[in-house]
């Protein structure tokens, strides 16, 4: 919804910082677990004790690489870590380790679907990083308290060029790498819990002007709902600051969710003199071309090649192969069902139908699903082989999601078996035309429609277990005579 | 008996032999410490229950005959490496009160072949001087005469080991912090190639520059500790992947026909008519033994004190800003908000040499002169480290005076700093291009002992040593100790 | 070479040194004399070369991504100059990033 002049144009970076799932620390083998007690994850190296020294963990080098993949850059070779200099009570050492000249990652691309079609989205680089520690503002009678768990869990920032234009764009450009990330193994990308973060680039300029405007940087979104608002708030303000004749200052803001706005933080401006200079402590890493191409070897399946097979494996339009494919775990799950139930149409249908609905009710996600593929897969399996009609499948899938039983046991139990013999039905129809004549005389007369009422009648009375077409077929001969 | 008289070797000969314990020896340099350190400072911590504790379990395994290899020696560590459970200050009021949670791989090795620690010696604030008289702990006094300084930052260490209160001491040197104090105190001092030695546990002032080494009394003594401090460290990822090295082997090889390089831009110098004549004397006992001498040039050595005096604070600027009053050592009091406990901190916990140094480091990192001064040093770095690789083409070890002159009365140059910063620039270009440099005492000016400087090729520390003692073999100027 | 009481006053920021009025007269002119020295460095040729940072031409090592660090909070938090619930206490921060 835009709502400023027609003539502006709004460019957008995003800076994502990944948090690597491994076990161990970017630089010291204390454990990476969240949720421990304060300072019980926090070894001498991670408090920045004097004399100690950091050491790499082998596991990051693969996971960037894997993701240098994913994202179609480079992997530069050698790379090597840098110091960033700044004081804050969550940095122990006073500098962060860091990637400045040579990332391990750079220039690549990631393809993301708008309105108007594919947009092709730079990516900068990616580089390693130390994560910081966090500060716990509460009870401490006007003091902060420093829990350095975090501290040294290791991080990757994906940069993006500032290609993105909207805030629609930014998202679906964060859902991609979430969703990379998420296939690559290599991060829970749960934004609520930090483990992945977004900042936004921000800055306006009128369309045509080749000059970029003055960006500022906003931080603190941890929701793609947010990003997008908080993207949308900022590039609304610069507008309005422009139009009144203000400048733009050259600023980090803190998006407030509650009240839908950035505000500036506080800083001193030449405290962001960062003076990365080598980091003396670390050799530069070479990365020998064998074990590149074991890394890459070893990557699964990516969304995009998912979808692709998706839509030439199962014949599944574009659409449904996208929505199936861009989540890891749905797409697992979607296959484990079409696997057991031979039928990936119907499979897909149900999931992104009767399941989805039920997912979201509960706000659950497809691994907290009540029914499990296995099970949903017999269901539908059920309904191919013509045990049972669609219609009680759909019952039979509430008592799925509220018990433990298995699906036959329930279609025996109840006797939910599909009603194919003809005499059975013939004789049900000629049960309910006996007792319809009325509806019978109408019909006869002409109105055709009346013959989804005597549908509905005989469905009512074998307790929906007529097969359908069956009904349909001797239904419309009965009719007729 | 004066069994501070005895050689490393001698003392440990006679451990094993059971001429005396090392409870016995122990108590014996300890007896010396608490008589004679109160004039020369060179401790910080004596630690005196524990030292007699592991004397007492090193005479046990002598007992038992499973004694480690070095078993009952008593050592002195400098004050920069860490020893769990023991105060380590760094000589300075920001950490002056830091027990260390763990013991630098420098320290557990020594502790692993038995040796039994006397205490922490003093030195200069974070390793930052050369003169020993920035400690927050008070002045160290040079045994020779006490109105001069024994050098630094390593003072502490040399000062005791002069003094006979140790048979030998660990060090560091980053500019010259090991070479420069042997050189004004008479003993021998090794720098070992970069990376020979762990920097894990040892307090980082420029990590690119610092090595961990020895102060003993002789090439021989300095052989048998380096050799068992050194070797891979998975701990520091600096560390060369090379086993421990053998020091001892080769000491009494010959130097016959091996080559001495004279870089000539050194003895362009003006230098003082004594320290010209001691390093002829030397030449023609090195040339009696049968080494040939060749000039050789280093053209980009007067670089070196540019170059060092902007890479080492850089380093340090970044490695002292953990000190921040935050989780370990001194906070000041009454801090308003986090501004105000970091920068009063800060003020108050660091001494002036060492603010100073922060300051040119943040000064030389800082946008629009990183290029032209780090940038630069660095690069200006790898000119001095070519001369070096181009000389060790035709010579075996390079060799100068170690430092420009005898020492120096205490406050002379304290408010100098230019003027002090001159007292390593013999001994910076070794640290600048990773090589092994050591000091060997070779002659006297009016009571003060002064040292040749032989610098090596990377992981020719054997060759140095052996020059040491191939020299040493045929001149006493190395068994001369101060009266005290 | 010159350092404006300015720039005196930021580079100090930027280390989180407090330098108090009366001593910034004599710490200028010491910081002038030290980069004095710098200067020494502009009329070397340096264009065959490139930046030394390590004096070993060696490639970095790497540790399996295993947990070997035990809980030891109690020992690495006994120097600490304030801390409560296991926490480094420091006066509040604000405008935290999290």
């Amino acid at each position: 919804m835009k709502n400023y002049s027609e003539d502006w144009e709004a460019v957008i970076g995003l800076e994502i910082h990944v948090q690597l799932s491994t076990k161990s620390k970017l630089f010291s083998g204390a454990s990476t677990d969240f949720g421990a007690l304060p300072n019980t994850q926090a070894c001498n190296i991670d408090l920045a004790m004097p004399g100690v020294l950091p050491v790499l963990n082998e596991e990051v080098l693969r996971m960037a690489i894997k993701l240098g993949k994913a994202l179609n850059a480079q992997i530069n070779s050698p790379t090597s870590f840098a110091r960033k200099n700044y004081f804050y009570p969550d940095s122990p050492k006073g500098y962060q380790i860091s990637q400045m000249d040579k990332p391990i990652v750079e220039n690549g691309y990631l393809d993301i679907e708008t309105e108007v079609g594919n947009k092709r989205i730079g990516v900068t680089r990616a580089h390693l990083e130390e994560d910081a520690g966090k500060s716990l503002h509460d009870d401490f009678e006007g003091q902060s308290g420093i829990d350095l768990n975090r501290a040294g869990t290791p991080l990757l920032e994906i940069v993006s060029e500032p290609e993105i234009n909207t805030p629609e764009e930014a998202v679906a450009y964060l859902k991609s790498i979430h969703s990379i990330i998420r296939y690559l193994g290599i991060s829970d990308g749960n934004m609520a819990e930090g483990s992945m973060r977004c900042d936004a680039n921000v800055s306006v300029r009128k369309i045509g002007d080749e000059n970029l405007g003055t960006r500022t940087e906003t931080k603190n979104v941890n929701s793609f709902r947010f990003v997008e608002k908080a993207i949308q708030y900022e590039i609304e303000r610069q507008i309005h600051e422009l139009e009144s004749g203000n400048k733009i200052t050259q600023e980090t803001r803190l998006y407030d969710s509650q009240a839908n706005s950035t505000r500036p933080m506080r800083s001193k401006e030449f405290a962001n003199d960062y003076r990365y200079f080598p980091e003396p402590d670390l050799l530069p890493i070479n990365l020998e071309n064998e074990f590149i191409e074991e890394v890459m070897a070893s990557m699964p399946e990516m969304p995009n090649q998912k979808k692709e097979r998706f839509v030439s494996e199962f014949n599944l339009s574009e659409y449904d192969a996208s929505l199936l494919a861009a989540d890891k775990d749905l797409a697992d799950f979607f296959e484990e069902v079409a696997k057991v139930s031979n039928s990936p149409k119907l499979s897909a249908n149900w999931i992104m139908g009767e399941l989805s609905a039920e997912l979201n009710k509960e706000n659950l996600s497809i691994n907290e699903s009540k029914i499990s593929s296995n099970k949903l897969g017999q269901l539908i399996l059920r309904i191919e082989d013509g045990t049972i009609s669609g219609k009680i499948a759909k019952e039979i899938f509430e008592k799925l999601w509220s018990s433990d039983n298995e699906v036959d046991e329930i279609i025996k139990s109840e006797g939910l078996e599909q009603v194919t013999d003809d005499k059975e039905i013939e004789s049900i129809i000629d049960g309910v035309i006996n007792n319809n004549t009325e509806q019978l005389e109408q019909y006869r007369s002409g109105k055709d429609r009346l013959f989804g009422f005597f549908v509905g009648q005989v469905m009512k009375a074998s307790q929906g277990k007529a097969n359908p077409k069956q009904v349909n077929d001797i239904l419309r001969k009965k009719l007729e005579k | 008996m004066d069994l501070h008289k005895l050689s490393l070797n001698q003392q440990l000969n006679g451990l094993k032999e059971g001429d005396f314990t090392s409870t016995e020896l122990t108590s014996h340099y300890l007896d010396r410490i608490s008589k004679l350190d109160k004039e020369l400072n060179s401790f910080i911590t004596v630690t005196e229950d524990q030292a007699l504790l592991q004397a007492e379990a090193a005479d046990k395994r002598y007992k038992d005959k499973n004694n480690l290899a070095l078993d009952g020696l008593p050592i002195a560590h400098k004050d920069i490496f860490c020893t769990k459970g023991v105060l380590t200050t760094c000589g300075s009021k920001m950490l002056s009160n830091f027990e260390a949670p763990y013991s630098s791989t420098v320290y557990e090795k020594l502790d692993n072949e038995g040796m039994v620690m006397l205490g922490k010696t003093n030195m200069d604030e974070f390793a930052m001087g050369s003169s020993n008289e920035t400690s927050y702990f008070g002045p160290v006094k040079n045994p020779w005469d006490t109105e001069y300084v024994p050098g630094g930052s390593s003072g502490g260490s040399a000062s005791c080991v002069s003094a006979e209160l140790a048979p030998v001491a660990t060090a560091t040197d980053t500019g010259g912090s090991i070479r420069q104090p042997a050189s004004l105190c008479g003993l021998t001092g090794i720098k070992p190639t970069y990376g020979r030695v762990s920097r894990y546990g040892m307090i980082a002032f420029a990590s690119s520059l610092d090595q961990g080494g020895v102060v003993a009394r002789s090439a021989e003594d300095a052989a048998l500790i380096l050799e068992a401090m050194s070797g891979h460290d998975s701990k520091d990822s600096t560390s060369l992947k090379l086993d421990k090295p053998d020091l001892t082997k080769g000491l009494d090889d010959s130097i016959k026909g091996m080559k001495i390089g004279l870089p000539k831009e050194f003895f362009a110098q003006d230098m003082p008519v004594y320290i010209e004549k001691s390093i002829e004397e030397a030449i023609e006992v090195y040339k009696s033994l049968g080494a040939e001498v060749v000039e050789v040039s280093l053209s980009n050595i007067n670089l070196s004190l540019p170059i060092y005096y902007i890479i080492a604070p850089a380093e340090c600027s970044a490695n002292l800003s953990r000190y921040d009053g935050v989780r370990y050592g001194y906070r000041c009091e009454n801090p308003k908000d986090i501004e105000d406990l970091y920068m009063r901190t800060r003020e108050e916990g660091f001494g002036k040499e060492v603010k100073r140094r922060i300051l040119i480091g943040t000064y030389a990192l800082s946008a629009g002169y990183y290029d032209a001064y780090y940038l630069k040093a660095q690069k200006c770095r790898q000119l001095v480290a070519n001369d070096f690789s181009e000389a060790f083409k035709s010579v075996d070890v390079i060799l100068s005076p170690t430092t420009p002159g005898t020492s120096f009365k205490s406050g002379e140059k304290a408010n100098d700093p230019i003027e002090m910063y001159l007292q390593d620039i013999f001994t910076i270009p070794a640290n600048l291009a990773g090589l092994p440099g050591l000091s060997v005492p070779c002659g006297e000016y009016e009571g003060l002992p002064l040292g040749m400087q032989l610098v090596g090729n990377s992981l020719e520390e054997a060759k140095l040593l052996q020059f040491a003692h191939s020299y040493q073999s045929n001149t006493d100027w190395h068994k001369k100790m101060p009266n005290i | 070479m010159a350092l404006s009481d300015q720039e005196l006053k930021e580079i100090a920021y930027l280390a989180r040194i407090n330098v108090n009025e009366e001593s910034l007269t004599s710490l200028k002119k010491e910081l002038e004399d030290i980069l004095g020295l710098f200067e020494e460095l502009n009329e070397a040729d340096t264009s065959q070369v490139s930046a030394m940072s390590h004096p070993l031409d060696l490639s970095q090592p790497t540790r399996k991504d295993e947990v070997t660090e035990e809980n030891l909070r109690e020992e690495l938090l006994k120097n600490a100059p304030s801390v409560k619930s296991g926490l480094f206490l420091v006066p509040k921060v604000i405008d935290g990033d999290n």
